[in-house]
């Protein structure tokens, strides 16, 4: 599975949330996309660094991206239903 | 034949919870998990924001037990639909403001409305007979089955040969026998079971996985109801009463005053929701003030308390800010209240 880089990806703005709010953000995102379909997270709770790749590992996606800029951390997580 | 049932878990990130899935998974059932976000639930906020927490793992419990299971985990957001639990529980609170019993029954039902969206077939919870004096005791447990209208679908595995059997047993598609029969406030049996999986490194909440059951949470929560017009809560104002040395200098005036940095960065992310001062001649502790000052006096007295958390505590003057929620600034300059002056009662 690649993701189809020239459709935008959707962009969840999680500043200010504390986990797992961040989490269940994503969670609600991956829900309504299709496979292949990239989610911007912005998070500034540290936690998320953690619990995002964790909740996509148990749950089939994949995290392409993580970086932290200016306190934020912004994580790039490409959609997987096909398990 | 039917195929392969499947469970969901009430997943908590304790090791109870841990120890039922895995037990129903020996079955060769396909389980997932989920877990309700009620908004006290202890992980995430105090760890992510206090400096103090720094070298504990800022890991969500939940996540981490459902990865070590490798199953799924839902996340589910109650915090709305919690409100009406909390402040008006039918079975009443525990030792603090923990409407326990209310608040399992309600997990249950969310829990068997789920299944039926998704098409499960049963409910595990991993209650214990006799563990917790609420919500899991003998006669309040078959309470929790039946009004959540999770009845003979909810399997309590580690304690199921204590409780009548349910569909799953009935149907076959669980075998009793290879069920458990643990009761009491003893730990032992799921020690045991915990070393018989090779579990290591489990969360060990009991109750303490949520802010309801800890007293100093619980007053500052019945400080807030008490001194408001209203008990309504936003997700904010629970999150706020973990932040912080809370003062109470009047009903209609509360401080939060930041006890590290973190926790005052975290609490500049409310200046334009709330009142805020801060000292500016010399480095100190942000406070968010929840309330008005109704007199020049009211706020000489907090701008005295504030300056006392600044490093010019011990200095004939301190400047500080008031900032409005709508961004207008003042800057007065006041003598730091002396510890004597604190009035041991403002502090909640
Ligand atoms: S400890 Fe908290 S989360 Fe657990 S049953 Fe009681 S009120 Fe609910």
């Amino acid at each position: 599975m690649s993701a189809d880089q020239h459709k935008e990806p959707y962009y969840v703005d999680a500043r200010r949330l504390l986990c797992p709010l961040p989490v269940i953000r994503v969670q609600d995102a991956v829900v309504k996309l299709n496979t292949g379909d990239r989610v911007v997270v912005i998070s500034t709770d540290p936690g998320a660094k953690a619990d995002i790749p964790a909740w996509c590992r148990i749950n089939g996606h994949e995290v392409l991206d993580i970086v932290e800029q200016d306190n934020e951390i912004i994580i790039t997580v490409l959609v997987n239903h096909e398990q | 034949m039917k195929q392969q049932c499947k469970a969901v878990a009430l997943i908590s990130g304790g090791l109870d919870s841990m120890l039922a899935v895995k037990v129903i998974q020996e079955q060769g059932i396909h389980v997932e998990g989920i877990n309700f976000f009620t908004g006290f639930c202890v992980e995430g906020h105090t760890h992510a924001v206090r400096k103090k927490h720094q070298d504990k793992q800022k890991r969500n419990n939940a996540l981490w037990v459902a990865a070590q299971l490798g199953i799924k985990l839902h996340i589910v957001d109650v915090v709305e639909e919690y409100k009406d639990i909390l402040l008006n529980p039918a079975h009443g609170y525990g030792k603090n403001v923990n409407p326990c019993l209310d608040c399992k029954t309600f997990m249950v039902k969310k829990a068997v409305q789920w299944i039926k969206e998704h098409n499960f077939d049963f409910i595990i919870t991993g209650e214990v007979v006799g563990q917790r004096p609420m919500s899991q005791r003998r006669e309040t447990m078959p309470v929790v089955a039946k009004e959540s209208g999770g009845n003979d679908l909810l399997v309590r595995p580690l304690s199921a040969k204590q409780l009548p059997e349910t569909l799953p047993e009935r149907e076959g598609w669980l075998d009793r026998e290879k069920l458990y029969d643990f009761s009491g406030r003893t730990r032992k049996p799921q020690m045991a079971l915990a070393a018989k999986f090779s579990f290591k490194d489990y969360a060990q909440p009991a109750g303490g996985c949520c802010m309801l059951t800890d007293e100093n949470y619980a007053i500052k929560l019945q400080d807030m109801w008490h001194n408001r017009p209203s008990r309504d809560y936003e997700l904010d104002d629970i999150i706020m009463l973990k932040m912080g040395r809370h003062f109470r200098l009047a009903p209609h005036l509360k401080l939060i005053i930041g006890r590290e940095e973190g926790e005052n960065r975290f609490m500049q992310g409310y200046k334009n929701q709330f009142m805020s001062v801060y000292p500016t001649s010399h480095p100190g502790a942000l406070c968010v003030v929840d309330g008005e000052f109704k007199s020049d006096e009211e706020r000489d007295q907090a701008l005295a308390l504030v300056a006392r958390y600044s490093q010019g505590k011990n200095e004939p003057q301190v400047k500080l800010v008031i900032r409005q929620s709508t961004g207008e600034e003042q800057e007065y300059s006041i003598c730091p209240m002396l510890p004597d002056d604190i009035n041991k009662d403002w502090l909640i």
